[in-house]
């Protein structure tokens, strides 16, 4: 995938070596950086302070099962644990990974 | 082009449509995208970004990938200024009607941009600059910069017998721009997001050159859990030590008045990079904060 990126960008731009694609960095799945996972337990609300902040914008507020809560998308969460500090619920859990 | 765009757009529906996307290489904790995505969320689709070599390069354009949802365009660390000038004089002349915003870090903005920004305040461009201050060099490897505060150890103000971490305190750049004549100059933080959101809004509003001031907590370089990022941002708030206020035209305002300030110990304790700090020195920051509190209130609705 990332090399047919590559050339793509160069058949578009010869001897591109700065700007790609926008919204490229969606193939770069920062998911396995992680050492802790945070998992959403039952607690959650639905509030949405988790998805203000994280850094990853990895955190949506769905409906689930009728009722709203915050999904994790562990292709890009790198694990930084804010989600489980900022939330005041204390919904958020860590397991190591 | 549109094979792979199509490709890389339908892995999430809800990416499309984000400004800033995920998949950027930011260390783990890092505010930067926060900021970004705040700045980029209430100014809209329609806005050009300039950005200069700092860790948002970095972390948002590392070959082959690109996380910006608009218009970007990076230049050498010390011209951020510069081109988000030529960018709004060309959009100026060709009648469209965009936002222009800058995004440097405190490098590439208290000590290499400065004198690009300078510049650009001067000529009076339309562009909001934006800088996250991390408080020091840390896409390099953590060197000081002279938004470096006091005591706080870098590789370039290491902890020694003679020197004992930063000698320096902190360059009041935002009090400097407005000096200079900024229409609109403020400093925010992440653990107050509805505020920095407002100072961007109010931003967006006024014609001229605008300059909003993010401290930045960055996990890496002051040496912190990635986890604890917002409690850091926080209690600088909240200690004091980093003062939330905004000049309009020239009009000085408090944004935020803790209602009893905490300790700078508390704060400072929770990095590592100011660990070695003597009492002696923890009580010259803490006076140094009362110092600085009481020029700020002198300050309140005097016209700079």
């Amino acid at each position: 995938m990332e090399d047919d990126l590559k050339k793509e960008v160069e058949k578009k731009v010869p001897n591109a070596g700065g700007f790609m694609i926008p919204g490229t960095s969606l193939l770069n799945k920062t998911g396995s950086w992680r050492t802790f996972k945070p998992i959403v337990t039952d607690k959650c609300t639905g509030c949405g302070i988790c998805a203000t902040y994280c850094p990853e914008n990895a955190i949506e507020i769905k409906e689930v099962d009728g009722k709203r809560r915050a999904v994790i998308d562990y292709d890009y969460c790198k694990g930084c644990l804010i989600c489980m500090n900022v939330c005041p619920f204390k919904a958020i859990k860590k397991v190591i990974e | 082009m549109d094979r792979v765009k199509i490709e890389v757009m339908h892995m999430n529906e809800r990416y499309e449509k984000l400004l800033f996307k995920p998949g950027h290489t930011a260390c783990a904790g890092c505010p930067i995208p926060i900021i970004v995505r705040t700045v980029l969320n209430t100014l809209g689709k329609n806005t050009i970004v300039a950005f200069g070599t700092s860790c948002l390069e970095i972390i948002s354009s590392q070959y082959p990938y690109n996380a910006w949802g608009v218009p970007a365009m990076h230049s050498a660390f010390e011209n951020t200024a510069a081109i988000a000038s030529g960018i709004e004089a060309a959009q100026k002349k060709l009648g469209n009607k965009v936002n222009v915003v800058a995004f440097a870090g405190d490098g590439g903005t208290f000590d290499i941009g400065l004198q690009a920004l300078s510049g650009m305040v001067d000529r009076g461009h339309n562009v909001l600059y934006v800088v996250y201050d991390n408080e020091s060099y840390a896409n390099t490897g953590i060197q000081r910069s002279s938004a470096t505060p006091f005591g706080a150890w870098t590789t370039t103000s290491p902890v020694g017998k003679k020197i004992h971490g930063n000698k320096t305190f902190k360059k009041p750049l935002a009090l400097m721009m407005a000096a200079q004549g900024a229409k609109y100059v403020a400093t925010a933080s992440i653990s107050n997001l509805p505020d920095f959101k407002r100072k961007v809004q109010r931003a967006a509003e006024i014609e001229g050159p605008k300059f909003i001031h993010v401290l930045n907590p960055c996990p890496t370089g002051w040496k912190f859990d990635s986890s604890l990022t917002v409690d850091v941002a926080k209690l600088s708030v909240e200690t004091g030590l980093w003062v939330l206020f905004e000049i309009d035209h020239g009009k000085f305002r408090i944004t935020y008045k803790p209602k009893e300030f905490k300790p700078v110990r508390d704060y400072l304790m929770l990095q590592r990079r100011f660990k070695h700090l003597t009492d002696e020195e923890i009580n010259k920051i803490q006076e140094r904060v009362k110092e600085d509190w009481s020029m700020y209130e002198g300050l309140e609705g005097v016209k700079i």
